[in-house]
């Protein structure tokens, strides 16, 4: 009996080609941004979210055109920090567009969509969703990246949720990897949690950022984030203390803006 | 996914798919030399799986819209907000605009409106007595 690729005439299905038009229709979104940053880390309570919104404001702030696309779809919480209207966003026809928070970030998320306090829930037969809820949550991942009117931005920063699920599936949504801007606090923990995040990033070719040290000068005692710079040959290109002030995230974001002149200017 | 006649030694090509609405699948595909016909079922389970890649079984007959998968299966609860409504919504105080917004949709779950707009927010208003909301 013949084996798959022994039959020849092409399956009507095109399932091959229905992936790769959905990769197309990515790749056609995202033509117009200048750098793709995705913010993540090993371990959760971070604050990654909290550095993602400010960081991105600062951007916007220098100049810049941001966007943040909040890639955690079971804990929304980008619409909040950027002051975007709870209310949820029409989705119909061929694009949708972002809401505009706080000093004209783009965003999307799946807060948008959600009822206030409701959790993700899709439709679906409810025994063993574990077999294919995980790819729903990818293929949400792919419509915001391939179905917003992103525009025109320098930063589309990604707000991804904790461990390396979602970080793996945007390799494979993006086909290539993305850069990434690891978040950590001060603690033993959380460098061992972000130790296997990086390394991991740093294994599927993803350029690596720095490293932003959030919640230091508390009680988290801790050299989490020279560790892991020292680890992964990486500036610590933010201590952010507990109540950080915008200057503070301005120069991150020049920081960070420096970097990618920088590297542009290497190409 | 191809079907192999085995008898004939022939790829079968697909011929129709069935959504019967009980969240299975049904495929048919038929041999080009005998004619033979076979039919995939598919349970919920597993349709759901090939629905979540935003794939269609048979191929695409119509374009993809945006936010097809977000839209088809993530229960999102009440109506949708318009860009001008949620632009609005957005200008109301942010210590009553939780309720506000309740009502709004609440307004729009009794009376199946899919979509709030300023023209229903409008209307609500009228009908509600909620002038200055």
């Amino acid at each position: 009996m013949r084996t798959y690729h022994q039959l020849t005439d092409p399956d009507r299905s095109g399932l091959a080609d229905q992936i790769g038009a959905q990769r197309r229709r990515v790749a056609e979104r995202l033509a117009g941004v200048r750098r793709l940053v995705a913010v993540m880390s090993g371990k959760g309570g971070v604050g990654k979210s909290f550095v993602t919104a400010h960081l991105a404001r600062a951007v916007a702030r220098a100049g810049h055109s941001a966007g943040v696309l909040d890639a955690d779809l079971n804990g929304p919480t980008i619409p909040g920090l950027l002051g975007v209207s709870g209310a949820r966003r029409t989705a119909h026809g061929a694009l949708v567009q972002p809401a505009i928070g706080s000093d004209g970030v783009r965003c999307i998320s799946m807060g948008q969509f959600l009822d206030e306090g409701a959790p993700l829930a899709f439709n679906g037969p409810a025994a063993e969703s574990f077999v294919w809820r995980g790819a729903m949550e990818a293929s949400a991942l792919r419509e915001f990246l391939g179905d917003v009117e992103w525009g025109t931005l320098d930063f589309l920063l990604l707000d991804l949720p904790p461990g390396m699920q979602r970080y793996l599936e945007l390799c494979d949504i993006l086909g290539n990897p993305p850069a990434v801007l690891t978040v950590t606090i001060p603690t033993p923990e959380s460098r061992d949690a972000v130790r296997r995040a990086m390394r991991a990033a740093v294994d599927h070719g993803s350029e690596l950022l720095g490293i932003v040290e959030n919640m230091v000068g508390g009680e988290l005692k801790g050299t989490a984030g020279d560790d892991l710079a020292t680890e992964f040959t990486v500036p610590v290109v933010a201590r952010v203390p507990w109540h950080p002030t915008a200057p503070m995230w301005d120069a991150l974001a020049a920081r960070l803006s420096g970097a990618r002149r920088t590297a542009d200017g290497a190409r | 996914m191809k079907f192999l006649c085995v008898e004939c030694d022939q790829q079968m090509t697909f011929g129709e798919r069935q959504l019967p609405g009980d969240g299975t699948l049904a495929a048919t595909f038929k041999c080009p030399k005998c004619g033979r016909v076979v039919a995939m079922l598919t349970n919920p389970m597993e349709t759901q799986l090939v629905s979540s890649l935003g794939v269609e079984i048979g191929g695409r007959t119509v374009p993809s819209e945006s936010f097809e998968m977000v839209r088809a299966n993530v229960i999102t609860g009440g109506p949708a907000w318009s860009n001008d409504a949620q632009e609005r919504l957005s200008r109301v105080p942010s210590f009553v605009r939780g309720m506000v917004k309740k009502i709004y949709a609440d307004y729009a779950k009794e009376r199946g409106i899919t979509e709030i707009t300023p023209a229903i927010m409008d209307t609500a208003r009228a009908e509600l007595g909620l002038e200055g909301m």
